[in-house]
């Protein structure tokens, strides 16, 4: 069998605490009693297979992509809105040049999927969706409409709190974040399972996204902050064995 | 000021709106790259048979040579900067993606060995709060027998991280994932 001559020097990302993290089994959310792996999960120490991972540039984005109001011929209904922020890692050093994603429902709940049987109406102005890349101090920024909170069947009179999806990259496989974004004050949240499957109160807040009267463009558009924090990596490279 | 990373929340049901498009990558290799082909099926289950139609599954290899494109693998190998090595699908009504990609290469483990060929993967799906990370190993192959990751796996279980050959279809391999059930798929905490 060959080997390479040295082992690579890998330095991994640090472990998530689990208290600021929702488990995969969490009965008030009936899914996960459908859905959710009940044997433990099998520590894996980091290789180069998880500290790489996709990294994409300027050429997949197109200049509207994180606009959501402008991507039809007319505006969509709703309040205007921003949504702003920073990726960084949890030393809080920027993550440059990472991709973000988001999708959610319109002003009136409804997504544009063909799944969803939420009773209200479609935006023809609306598709939902943004992409962008952040900027090299880790500064994002969309423009998008308020989205509005919708019934769902996990339990009698059960509905999501307003709330947009937001998916990231970051540097590797193993900072590969899918996450919820809420907002403030709204009155759901107590009441949500899925924000509240996470056992620490002060790590729920990290998803609920602050009103910034500072970044709020007059007669225009409110606006919204929303810091993402990634795994960061280890102060020290781990090397063979 | 409090750096403790983001809380991860389920992808839901409606995925598919915000991952159409340019980022929804079936062919992981072009025709042309380099390696072996390799088509993939992937099915998603959960309970004892019931497919899944609303995963997503997410893929990171390495090219033939063992090497990924990402400036985090320090081997002097050379990379085809059109071949990333990352594939993206949510699964159909049967439970289904498919991905047309190459077999990727060995790469160095962290004691200098080297894994045997395998995808990383990440499987997303309502009803879970978090990436479920997983790995594709091919079976059959001889250096699963000396794979320092595998070699972590209760070997009873081994053989859900291993994709199949499909008889009477040339370079076609099945990977079944088990959410749950008595064929749960290994998922690793990474
Ligand atoms: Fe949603």
């Amino acid at each position: 069998m060959t080997s390479p001559a040295k082992p690579p020097v890998i330095t991994p990302y640090r472990r998530l605490d689990p208290k600021t993290q929702p488990p995969l089994l969490y009965e008030p959310y009936r899914a996960s009693v459908e859905r959710a792996p009940r044997k433990p999960l099998i520590l894996l120490p980091q290789t180069l297979s998880e500290i790489t991972g996709p990294v994409y540039g300027h050429g997949d984005i197109q200049a509207t992509d994180n606009d959501l109001t402008r991507q039809h011929a007319g505006e969509p209904q709703g309040q205007r809105i921003l949504v702003t922020g920073r990726v960084l890692d949890d030393a809080g050093r920027p993550v440059p040049h990472t991709l973000i994603e988001i999708w959610q429902a319109n002003a009136a709940g409804r997504y544009i999927h063909k799944a969803d049987r939420n009773a209200a109406p479609l935006d023809p102005n609306f598709s939902g969706t943004g992409r962008t890349l952040t900027d090299a101090q880790g500064h994002y920024r969309f423009v998008t409409i308020q989205p509005g909170a919708y019934p769902w069947g996990n339990h009698p009179n059960a509905w999501r709190p307003r709330h947009i999806h937001f998916s990231l990259f970051g540097t590797a496989f193993a900072t590969r974040l899918v996450t919820q974004m809420y907002f403030q004050g709204d009155p759901l949240i107590p009441f949500d399972p899925l924000l509240n499957a996470i056992p620490e109160e002060k790590a729920r807040e990290r998803l609920i996204c602050k009103f910034d009267p500072n970044l709020t463009e007059p007669d225009w558009a409110l606006a919204y902050r929303f810091d993402v924090i990634l795994r960061g990596r280890e102060a020290t490279p781990f090397e063979g064995q | 000021m409090d750096y403790t990373p983001t809380p991860s929340q389920t992808v839901g049901p409606f995925f598919m709106i915000g991952f159409a498009g340019p980022l929804l990558i079936s062919h992981i290799a072009a025709p042309g790259v380099p390696g072996e082909r390799v088509k993939l099926v992937c099915t998603v289950f959960a309970g004892e048979n019931q497919p899944v139609n609303d995963a997503l599954i997410e893929i990171w290899q390495a090219n033939a040579e063992g090497k990924y494109n990402h400036s985090g693998d320090p081997q002097e190998k050379p990379v085809d900067p059109s071949f990333l090595g990352f594939g993206r699908q949510g699964t159909d009504d049967l439970g289904v993606c498919v991905f047309h990609t190459i077999k990727p290469g060995r790469v160095p483990a962290n004691d200098g060995s080297l894994q045997a060929p395998h995808l990383v993967v990440g499987v997303f799906t309502r009803g879970v709060l978090q990436r479920l990370p997983t790995r594709i190993y091919f079976a059959g192959d001889p250096a699963n027998d000396s794979d320092p990751v595998l070699a972590l796996v209760p070997a009873a279980r081994r053989v859900t991280l291993l994709a199949q050959p499909v008889p009477g279809e040339p370079e076609t391999w099945r990977f079944d994932v088990h959410l749950t059930g008595a064929r749960e798929t290994v998922f690793f905490d990474i």
